[in-house]
């Protein structure tokens, strides 16, 4: 499988066979294509191109031609395992909703995006003074998709808002083999091209005071797993 | 048959009538019952040994049986022949095509020309008003006649779509796959004015003889030759009268008179006369009743989702044209977001055209490509050769 293009890989690697998998943004389907041949995921692709479109459904993939801002909406709650959004969130009128919606709709997230505090685009800043072209970022100011660009720090904090937790994350940088990171660490957010993150929403917190089977209290730490965690992570 | 019927490869053609006795009749959503019953019906290759690749494609309001043969009045092609046939999207070499005319209808199944058998007369205006649920519940009837529990897809455009959304509802079941081509969950009121025009032209003919012009020796050929005319135009994008006509005139310079002085004018009048040699006015009245009554969500306690509740096992594929102004894509993308809700596996595309409504039948290679996709990845997930 030399030649798969890195982010994919990775994707593959984290997706349980068999899952229900909606792609947002799935493009001519080349990953669901792959997720279905090789990990027999029962697949779903939302697409806003025709052509993007007429390839999957020549493929035979299910897709839906519409848009990642306001048609997630109408997918109901918990219907898939995975969502995925690989690269395009960037994109997006309003992330923050398209991230809430993605882990209302399924179990977990795999969410890939540029990151703007690559040293490489820093450097373009500071030295040229231009808006930054690189590899994960081609294309000139006036010409880019990308309205919505963030650093791994950015992208970390506005999941601590939306109360969501990171259970994985990638590194991924050109040509490289993808390499798991801690993405709170500040050199991470210097040298990681493209990050990549596996998410899902912290246990919901129950009315009642969670209780074991002979009716007495649990304790918190048991109730919660991501506390721990989340302690670790601020320590760090 | 025309020289192009000829040429073209015609799949193994069967079918006939099904009837059904006094004691079968088919319930109607008014209330009111239908019997005896008859269903004209055309099949397109072969049934396989465990009746796994049944098709049934549901026609358009004028439309009939003969998809993909030459029809017995016009001697023209099947309307469907691009996309019907052997080595076709809607491949006949593998699938087993069912095409039934709808009750209602003119083309041999029970319809308002039909003897009523208490009368000993046609039915005329006496025929029950009949709705697309019961043109459904009939072909079911045929479908279960035929010995056919399952089929792998239900496929049909315009009218045929709606058909496709109900069989989806009542009967999801009997259904591996589905498709709607340029469909809507019911129809609106730019949709029902239309149709209205349409039944006044018919109403309005002397000759219609309030429906009774069977006994009465004459048909009402002005008026529904008017109705079709005014249906044409809906079919069409503006674009696309304007690309086929423009302001071209028939003859050198202008009549200053009431003739039919540009193009436009003399292709829908050819459209009007030529359509009442194969169609009944009374059919035209049923049928465009039948669409106006449809409403599905209506059905099922006001909500499109509810209906597609049992069809989770279906497989779904929503087309829709970007010039088509009768049923837009707004109306297919209603749809494909209640299957979404109801945690149904739908596809949907919009596909450019500029050719209005009635592209599902002309020349879209989009389509076809898109259809041949579905079909082929459906037939692999029921193990068919």
């Amino acid at each position: 499988m030399s030649g798969l293009r890195e982010d994919f890989r990775e994707i593959l690697r984290l997706v349980r066979p068999g899952a229900r998998v909606l792609d947002v943004g799935c493009g001519e389907g080349e990953l669901l294509e792959l997720l279905t041949r090789e990990k027999s995921v029962d697949g779903q692709g939302l697409e806003i191109s025709q052509a993007g479109v007429s390839a999957c459904l020549a493929k035979g993939l299910a897709v839906v031609q519409g848009d990642g801002d306001s048609d997630l909406d109408y997918f109901p709650t918990r219907s898939f395992d995975y969502a995925i959004l690989s690269r395009t969130l960037q994109q997006m009128r309003d992330p923050a909703h398209v991230l809430s919606e993605l882990l209302r709709i399924a179990e977990q997230a795999v969410v890939s995006v540029p990151n703007f505090g690559h040293w490489r685009v820093r450097w373009a800043l500071l030295a040229k003074g231009r808006m930054p072209e690189t590899k994960a970022l081609p294309e000139p100011w006036w010409s880019t998709p990308n309205i919505h660009l963030c650093t791994l720090r950015d992208f970390t904090e506005l999941c601590r808002e939306l109360d969501l937790r990171i259970d994985a994350c990638a590194a991924l940088s050109n040509g490289k083999t993808a390499r798991s990171i801690d993405p709170q660490r500040p050199i991470e957010n210097w040298r990681s091209e493209t990050g990549l993150f596996l998410l899902s929403r912290r246990a919901e917190p129950s009315a009642a005071p969670p209780v074991d089977l002979l009716g007495e209290a649990l304790p918190q730490e048991i109730t919660e797993p991501s506390a721990k965690r989340r302690r670790k992570r601020a320590g760090a | 048959m025309t020289d192009a019927a000829a040429k073209i490869a015609q799949p193994a053609t069967g079918g006939g009538t099904m009837r059904f006795p006094a004691g079968k009749a088919l319930r109607l959503d008014s209330g009111a019952t239908l019997a005896p019953l008859e269903i004209a019906y055309n099949t397109y290759g072969e049934l396989n040994a465990d009746k796994s690749n049944a098709v049934l494609i549901c026609h358009a309001l004028t439309l009939d049986q003969h998809v993909a043969s030459v029809h017995p009045t016009t001697g023209k092609l099947g309307w469907w022949t691009r996309a019907v046939g052997p080595g076709k999207p809607i491949d006949t070499n593998r699938y087993f095509v069912i095409c039934s005319n709808v009750i209602g209808g003119c083309m041999g199944s029970t319809g308002p020309a039909s003897i009523d058998p208490a009368a000993g007369a046609p039915y005329g205006l006496t025929f029950p008003v009949i709705t697309i649920g019961d043109m459904v519940r009939a072909q079911a009837m045929l479908i279960e006649a035929l010995g056919i529990k399952s089929l792998f897809a239900v496929i049909g455009g315009s009218m045929g779509g709606m058909q496709v959304l109900q069989w989806a509802a009542d009967y999801p079941e009997k259904l591996f796959s589905a498709i709607c081509i340029a469909g809507a969950p019911r129809h609106s009121a730019q949709n029902i004015a239309f149709h209205e025009v349409g039944r006044q032209a018919i109403m309005a003919d002397p000759d219609w003889r309030a429906g009774a012009y069977d006994q009465a020796g004459t048909r009402p050929e002005k008026g529904l030759a008017v109705a079709r005319m005014a249906a044409h135009i809906t079919y069409l994008s503006e674009a696309a009268l304007q690309r086929k006509f423009g302001r071209e005139l028939q003859r050198d310079g202008l009549s200053w008179g009431f003739d039919a002085d540009f193009q436009v004018e003399s292709y829908l009048r050819h459209q009007g006369t030529s359509f009442v040699d194969r169609f009944d006015a009374n059919s035209y009245l049923y049928i465009t009743r039948a669409m106006d009554y449809f409403d599905l969500s209506a059905q099922y306690g006001g909500s499109l989702t509810q209906a597609f509740h049992r069809a989770r096992m279906v497989k779904f594929c929503v087309l829709s044209f970007s010039s088509d102004w009768l049923y837009p894509t707004s109306q297919s993308r209603e749809v494909v977001r209640a299957l979404n809700a109801a945690g149904c596996r739908a596809s949907f595309a919009e596909i450019e055209s500029d050719k209005g409504h009635d592209a599902f039948l002309l020349d879209e290679p989009q389509l076809d490509a898109t259809l041949r996709g579905f079909l082929s990845a459906q037939a692999h997930s029921r193990g068919l050769a």
